[in-house]
Order: structure tokens, then sequence, then C-alpha cells
């Protein structure tokens, strides 16, 4: 059983940062945990905790049963992979693959079986003679997973594996991972600062900021129910969009109100939003939220603005306003024809409408 | 560097660059004409009108063979290879470790310790060799090849630790860590990956030790006393001018085939040690 518990880590460092602040987390067996953040919210240290290459300021690190936190990294029967592959530069990929092996003193059969295995699978089996430099950016991540397989260890590490391939490549090794991670079934942890490969590769994905674990759930669930402002911003592509408002209460239903723009509060949220009347509170709707209104939308939910930028995606056209003070983004069907500066009226999906407190930011 | 028009490469590149070629190469040059030219030529005064300063019409060979069978020139040479090389390898394999000490690993006062061993670099050896010279007198050390050998390192080992330190920084934190995961001590991880990696970096300290130790003067001076235990520096010096007669031929005999194995040296690997310079390769 290789599951990951981490209780109440923390880390700070000589100079006073606190890197890492209470995390707790549990990477179920086979699970694919992916942990997101912008930089320096403590991921990669987090990370480099369970590896073994930072020491842990308190807290614990399990792997399975074992408390793991006095163990070199090399007992901790793990595999890493590094965003810049960290291939050693005068081995061949061959020996690369099985340095690992020979230092626990595997027989030389078995490093030769195991790494044909790997390289069969990762597709590397023609390049096992040749030097790190001789190598693309993508060979060279190959190498460095398939040296990760070769251990057969209980749990993957990967810290930002494809940060360093352009566009298509990153792409296409996503899905190379996804279905790799199916086929050897091992516990996996992803350190990454794309939403999108949190959002295309975990089972489940943890936001982190500043230090502190700000969500974690299923991909769909973080961004159908984000837990604050700061989730929501950050999951999703192009962004919710969010506009401060001040809720009033007009006896029996409940307004928001934006310099300018006012919509009525979906029945299905009054209860909840309710507690904030009067108050100030941010309003977040995600650009698909948003379309064009039709005669069959409620005028509560409509307001009048004008196009700003228009964007051509080919599958989609993103038309960039402003509303109620703040810039938004919605997306319409490519057949759609606007231009910029033409006046439009927008209307809002009720059902697709999240509110986050105004001071704290947390979803409401 | 795009210069348009040609007078203007010339003026600024071409015509600079031959003035510092023959600057710089024309002592060489000097010292390989004054080392076959003949004795008659020699003493002459170059105020005749049949003067060739720049050539010599009769090339002879006598200088080399009376350096090499009447002095004890072939010993000075063994003396001075071997001084050399054991004194390259002891610092270098105390830089190795130290370099990997002060770059790497975190501990209290490890930025005094580097600071000061490079401070040591800077103390003159002009200055170093009394008390020096005290000490290998205690030690009965004195007028051995072993006087050079252990004092050599004092200005060897800090200059091979600083260089060693600044190439090991350059090589990636992640090469080590993930040998470390892969089951290598960081003992281990320092001599099979670290190392290896590194030799270019290496192999350019080791290069600068090697001229260093072969170009030093002052403690083999003082150090060393028998004739057959000089190294190439004092030898050609003390043996070859005698009293205020300069031996001029076999002295720039013996200073151009004492520079040839340093030449022959850095020749070899000039490619290393400009990495070796410049930091390492990642990946």
């Amino acid at each position: 059983m290789a599951n990951v518990t981490i209780r109440k880590l923390n880390k700070n460092y000589e100079n006073g940062f606190h890197a890492v602040k209470d995390v707790n987390l549990e990477v179920r067996d086979k699970e694919f945990m992916v942990l997101v953040g912008p930089s320096g919210c403590g991921k990669t240290t987090t990370l480099r905790m369970v590896a073994g290459l930072e020491e842990v300021t308190s807290g614990e690190i399990l792997i399975g049963t074992d408390v793991v936190n006095d163990l070199p990294p090399m007992d901790r029967n793990i595999a890493m992979v590094f965003q810049n592959y960290a291939l050693y530069p005068h081995k061949s990929v061959y020996q690369n693959m099985a340095f690992g092996l020979q230092m626990r003193k595997y027989p030389k059969e078995e490093i030769e079986q195991r790494v044909r295995e790997a390289a069969d699978i990762l597709g590397i089996g023609p390049l096992l003679e040749r030097k790190p430099r001789q190598l693309s950016g993508g060979q060279r991540q190959r190498v460095a997973v398939g040296r990760a397989i070769v251990r057969h260890p209980e749990v993957f590490l990967f810290d930002e594996p494809l940060s360093n391939l352009d566009a298509q490549l990153r792409v296409q090794m996503r899905v190379e991972l996804k279905r790799l991670h199916e086929r050897l079934e091992t516990t996996a942890i992803y350190v990454t600062h794309d939403q999108v490969e949190a959002m295309t590769l975990g089972d489940r994905v943890v936001v982190m900021k500043d230090g502190w674990v700000q969500q974690v759930g299923e991909p769909l669930e973080l961004y159908e129910k984000p837990a604050n402002r700061f989730v929501a911003g950050f999951i999703g592509s192009p962004a919710m969009n969010f506009v401060d408002v001040t809720i009033s209460d007009t006896g029996g239903a409940l307004w928001v109100d934006a310099g300018g723009l006012r919509l009525k509060v979906p029945p299905q949220m009054v209860e909840r939003v309710r507690t904030h009347a009067g108050k100030r509170a941010t309003l977040g709707m995600r650009p698909e939220a948003l379309h064009l209104a039709n005669g069959s939308d409620h005028a509560d939910f409509c307001f009048d603005t004008a196009v700003d930028v228009v964007e051509p995606l080919g599958n989609e056209i993103l038309i960039n306003f402003r509303a109620g003070g703040a810039a938004m983004v919605t997306r319409v069907d490519p057949s759609v024809r606007v231009k910029a500066h033409q006046n439009i009226r927008v209307a809002l999906d009720p059902q697709r409408v999240h509110f986050f407190d105004g001071t704290n930011g947390a979803a409401i | 560097m795009v210069i348009e028009r040609k007078w203007r490469k010339w003026l600024l590149f071409y015509l600079p660059m031959a003035f510092f070629i023959v600057f710089t190469l024309f002592p060489f040059y000097w010292m390989a004409v004054t080392a076959v030219r003949p004795d008659g030529e020699l003493y002459r005064t170059w105020r005749q009108a049949s003067a060739t300063p720049f050539w010599t019409l009769e090339p002879t060979l006598e200088h080399f063979k009376g350096l090499l069978q009447t002095t004890k020139f072939p010993h000075w040479l063994w003396n001075t290879m071997l001084i050399a090389i054991v004194s390259t390898v002891i610092s270098l394999v105390c830089g190795m470790f130290a370099g990997y000490a002060l770059a790497r690993l975190k501990f209290r006062g490890s930025e005094f310790l580097g600071t000061a061993i490079f401070v040591t670099y800077l103390v003159p050896q002009t200055l170093l060799f009394i008390p020096l010279a005290d000490i290998i007198r205690d030690m009965h050390l004195g007028n051995t090849p072993w006087a050079l050998m252990l004092t050599y390192p004092t200005f060897l080992i800090p200059f091979c630790t600083w260089l060693l330190m600044g190439y090991f920084k350059t090589i990636p934190k992640e090469l080590e860590e993930c040998a470390r995961i892969d089951g290598a001590t960081r003992f281990g991880a320092m001599v099979r990956i670290i190392f290896p990696v590194a030799i270019p970096g290496i192999l350019s300290a080791g290069i600068f030790a090697f001229t260093l130790s072969w170009n030093e003067f002052i403690y083999a001076l003082i150090f060393m006393s028998s004739a057959e235990l000089k190294t190439v520096p004092v030898g050609v010096v003390s043996e070859l001018i005698r009293g205020d007669i300069f031996f001029w031929g076999q002295l720039m005999a013996g200073a151009l085939l004492g520079s040839i194995p340093v030449a022959l040296v850095y020749s070899f690997f000039v490619e290393y040690y400009v990495t070796g310079l410049t930091g390492s390769v990642k990946g």
C-alpha cells in the first residue's frame, strides 16, 4: 500500500521565510495527485520534503505506514523526475537508467531486463547508447521518466517535468504521462504551475498559495465549486470574471450593484447570500456562464455594455468588455459576428454564479 | 562584429592584433634565435654592418649539447617534472574535496573558511619563506624534493580550491539530488557524478597548478642547495650565470627546453581549460 500521508507539515528556512504552513494531505494508493499554484506557493518545497531533499521543520510524512521524516532519500523507495531532467551528462542513456539499480546492487540481467522494458514503454530503445547531449528535449524527458520507472518505486514524484518543453511537445507528453500512469498504477505526486496540466492529469488536485493549501478535490469539483476567490481565479482559462459588488436587500429579493451594473441574485443562492446583505462581496462568473442575450433571457440577469476587444480563436470567439468597473470575458460560438465598440446585451446563466466574501475571499 | 569598410577593420583589428602578437611572442622568438646562434655571433657588437640581429646565418646546436652534457640540466628537468606533478596531485585532491565542501555543504563558518583559504593565497612567498624555512629545517627536509612538494601546496591548494569551488557551483544541484535518490551516498554522488562531470574544471585547475609549480622560484632557490636537486628555473640561473659571465646561448637553450613541457600541456588541454574557466554544461 503506497499511500502518502502528510500531517501538519511546516517548513521554515533559516532566514525566517515560512514556506509551507500546516499542510495536511492524504494521497491514496495509486492516485495521481497534483500540487498546483503560483511560483513561491510552497508546492515544490512540499514535494522535496516528501523526497527527503529538504529537512522537515515540523510535521510528519508517511509513506505507507512508515514515518519517513528521518529516512534518507534513497531509503524511501521513491523516484523523482526533475524539471531540467538532471540526466548524468557523462553517462549513456542506458547507464543513466541503470545507475539507480547498480547502486542497489541488482544483478546485471535484471538491470538489463528492466531498462529494456522501460525503454520499450517510452519508445527510447534506439537511443540507449547515446549521451544526453545528443538527445532532444522530449527525448531527455523520456529518459528521465524511464530512469524513474526502472526503479519500480512506491511513489513517483514529478517536479514540473514538462515546463522546459515547447507547447506542442508539452501537450503530447501530458497525454503520454497520463497513459503511463494508467499502465503503471503507481502513486504519483506531481507539481506544476500550469492549471491545465493539473486539470488534465490529476485524479485530485491540491491548490496552494503562500504556503497554505487552498482546496483539495477532483478537478471538476475545483472548477465548479471553488472554495475561495483564489481557486476560482486560478483554475480555468480564460479566468473567471470577478466584479466587486454590494449586496442590497430590497424586501424579498437580493440585488447586486456595481457601478452601473445591476443584477438579481439567483433564487437558489438567496439563502446563503442574505447573510452578507449590505456588505461588499465579489461576484464570479465564468466566461461560459455569460452569453449574448436573446429573447428568452430574463431582464434581471442581463446588462448592456460595449465590446472592447474580440479574440477569434477558431473554435470559439472571446469577447472582452467592461461592466461594473471590471474587465470581463465571454466565450461565444465562432459563428457570432461582433465588432469592437459594438453595443451588446450580455446575459448571465443564473445557475452558474459564484459569490465570494469581500474581505477573505471565501466562497459564500 | 561587422565593420563595414576594410580599412577600418585593418586599423581597429588587424593592426592592434599584429602588434599584440609581436609583443607577446617576440621574447620567445628571441630566445629561440639566441639558443641556436653560435657564440661568435652572440658576443659580437650589433653595430657592425654585417650584424643580423633577428636571425642567424649559422644555426648551431652547440648550446643544447653543452647544456645537456656539461650541466645537470637533465636532472633539473626531471626534478621539476616530479615536483610539479606530485604537488599538483596533492593540491588537486585537497582542492577537489575542499571545493566541493565549500560549494555544496552548508555549515557554520563556511563563508569565512572560503575567504580565509583564499586570503592565504594572497600572502606573498617572499614573506612566507621565512617561517617555512624554519619548519623545513626542523623536519630535516632541507635539500630534498619533499621540501618543495610539501610547500608548493601552500599556494596551490587555495588556488585549486577557489577555482574548483566556482566550477562546482555551476553544476546543477539536481544531479546530486538525483544520485542521492538513486541510492548513492553523499560521498558516492560526489565521486561518481560530480567529479566526472567536473573533469574540465579539474583539468583546468591541474594545468594552472602545474604551471605555477613549474615556474616557482623562491622556495626552490631557498630550500634546495645541491646542484642535482635543483629545479630548472633555479638551476639555469645559478649554474649558467657564473659571477658576471652570462652563458647566453646555454641560458636561452635551457629556458627554451624548460618551457616546452608547459607549452605541451597547454596545447593538449586547451579546450578543457577554456570550459573550466567558463563553467560546466547543463543537462
